[in-house]
């Protein structure tokens, strides 16, 4: 089999055009879903816990958590969109076997399943950054810097959502990850306070874990000011972006052509 | 000249061979059925021609492209039925169809173009835009149908293309089939409904074990495997009757449940002899492929 390389051809778009095709009939509700989960933390938590709080590194409350709502927010959207959606498309609707009957390759599927995640969790995102900047919670114009940002952790937890994908036998498979990895990972990276508040042991792990880098660039960017070793948290997204989705790749191969 | 051509092709799945060095060729414009028990490798086969599963050693050849190294090319001039449904449950017929056309890399005015000819091929030309879950299992066979000739393909795969409709809607498909055959379409075929394969097929492989133990026009294998008349007998006494009359007057006498299966060349003697034991029901019949199948296979149940 060749034509594995699916980084050189733009068939991928067919794939991910069919998702747009469908999310465009449900585009208002999960819009909606989009702004009012965020909305909710920020108020709620921003406004109610926040008002008990003093300045968090200079800034209120609300608008030190708008700058990890976004990142959890991408998170929670590619990553179910990789999961629960995809996992329909392949195992449940069959709709991936209909796809690779047709002059398109398996790796042309993944390929497009993974941009389309990210891509709605780029909705997603956005839309909490939209919702700070209406609350004023935006320091500046550097802001504009999150949206590439959530794009490319987007892609880290698409790719990331795929590989457990690949490994599920049903729906109920994803609690595990969910449990083990998306919950730690929301209170352990910062989202909701500083991680330097953690134990020395905590803090190491979270350096790790990838939301911990999204957080380190989305915040001090949120806040008006250019991050402390950009380079270094978009290099280590990146790796993760990159490795996760190689390792779907194969594993979604092993088990899709045997 | 041939549409696809195998040559010792091979597939083993842990130690087991699914699929243990077969050979075949389709001429363009015939309609070659594949049968065998559920497990002989029907399945694996068409999935190993499509180039989605590797082979283990073997050649295939199709449509003039290596599949080895260019599989999904030679898809571009391929439709396929697949076993399961698998219609995109979120859109109308209209729009699985200009989908699936994409997927072909056709522009919108090309499938638009395409689709009245085949909603009216599929008979939907009133559900245009229904959504696929109000459709009936036969409604979504023939779009499913529709659906894979919409690149206008030179060879079809279908894989069980009735199992699990009704008579009616099978007659259906039957008759779509037909049509393409005579508009030169060249069919692959995998079935284990006989009388679809004697309809259908111009030839015929049948399949056991990952080998083709026979493979021959309908007339052909059997005449090549089996007496031209069968009479079976049942009932009360058809055991005693078999031991006693039906083994010396048949050429072949096998008891399956409560039914004798005795195979003649000839078979008025034996249908005379039944007519004086009253008791004793019988019929008689031609040979058909069914018999062909179980002399071949076996009798035993396959799971």
């Amino acid at each position: 089999m060749t034509n594995h390389s699916s980084i050189f051809n733009l068939r991928f778009i067919h794939v991910w055009r069919r998702n747009l095709m469908v999310w465009r009939k449900l585009a208002l509700p999960s819009m909606l879903g989009n702004l009012a989960d965020p909305m909710l933390y920020m108020l709620g938590l921003g406004y109610g816990l926040g008002s008990m709080l003093p300045q968090m590194q200079g800034v209120s409350y609300v608008a030190f958590l708008a700058g990890g709502v976004v990142c959890s927010s991408t998170m929670f959207t590619a990553s179910f969109e990789a999961m629960y959606s995809a996992f329909s498309r392949m195992h449940v609707q069959r709709t991936w076997d209909a796809i690779i009957n047709a002059p398109l390759t398996l790796d042309d599927v993944v390929l497009g399943e993974l941009v389309w995640a990210a891509s709605k969790s780029l909705l997603s995102g956005c839309a909490v950054l939209l919702v700070a900047a209406a609350l004023g919670l935006v320091g500046s114009a550097l802001a504009l810097l999150i949206i590439p940002v959530i794009l490319l952790t987007g892609l880290v937890f698409a790719g990331l959502g795929l590989i457990i994908t690949a490994l599920s036998p049903s729906y109920d498979f994803f609690m595990y990850y969910f449990t083990l990895a998306i919950t730690p990972m929301m209170l352990l990276c910062g989202v909701f306070f500083p991680p330097e508040q953690l134990p020395f042991a905590a803090q190491a792990i979270a350096q790790l874990l990838p939301l911990s880098h999204a957080v380190a660039l989305s915040r001090p960017l949120m806040n008006g000011m250019p991050p402390d070793h950009a380079w270094l948290h978009v290099l280590v997204l990146a790796l993760y972006a990159g490795v996760s989705y190689g390792v779907a790749r194969h594993l979604l191969r092993k088990r899709i052509l045997k | 000249m041939t549409h696809l051509a195998v040559n010792g092709l091979r597939k083993s799945y842990d130690g087991r061979e699914v699929v243990a060095g077969i050979d075949f060729e389709l001429v363009p414009g015939e309609c070659f059925g594949l049968l065998g028990p559920n497990g002989a490798g029907k399945t694996t086969t068409l999935r190993l021609t499509l180039g989605l599963t590797q082979c283990d050693s073997g050649n295939i050849t199709l449509l003039d492209y290596n599949v080895a190294t260019h599989a999904r090319e030679a898809r571009t001039r391929v439709g396929v039925v697949p076993q399961l449904d698998n219609l995109d449950p979120d859109f109308t017929v209209r729009e699985n169809l200009l989908v699936y056309g994409r997927y072909f890399g056709m522009t919108r005015a090309d499938v638009e173009r395409r689709i009245p000819e085949l909603l009216d091929y599929a008979g939907l030309a009133t559900r245009a835009d229904t959504r696929i879950q109000t459709l009936s299992g036969g409604m979504k066979r023939r779009l499913t149908l529709a659906r894979a000739l919409i690149n206008d393909p030179d060879l079809l795969f279908l894989d069980e293309p009735t199992t699990g409709l009704d008579p009616q809607a099978r007659h259906v498909i039957w008759e779509r089939l037909r049509q393409l055959t005579l508009r030169g379409k060249t069919l692959l075929l995998t079935t284990h409904f006989m009388e679809e394969a004697e309809r259908l097929c111009h030839r015929i492989a049948i399949m056991d074990h990952g080998r083709i133990i026979s493979i021959g026009t309908p007339r052909e294998l059997i005449a090549a495997n089996i007496e031209p008349e069968v009479v079976e007998v049942y009932g009360d006494g058809a055991d005693e009757w078999a031991t006693t009359s039906g083994s010396q007057l048949a050429e072949r006498c096998e008891t399956h449940g409560e039914t004798v299966f005795c195979y003649a060349r000839d078979a008025h003697a034996l249908v005379a002899n039944l007519a004086d034991h009253g008791n004793v029901r019988y019929l008689h019949r031609r040979a058909n492929l069914e018999d062909v199948f179980l002399k071949l296979t076996g009798r035993e149940l396959r799971d």
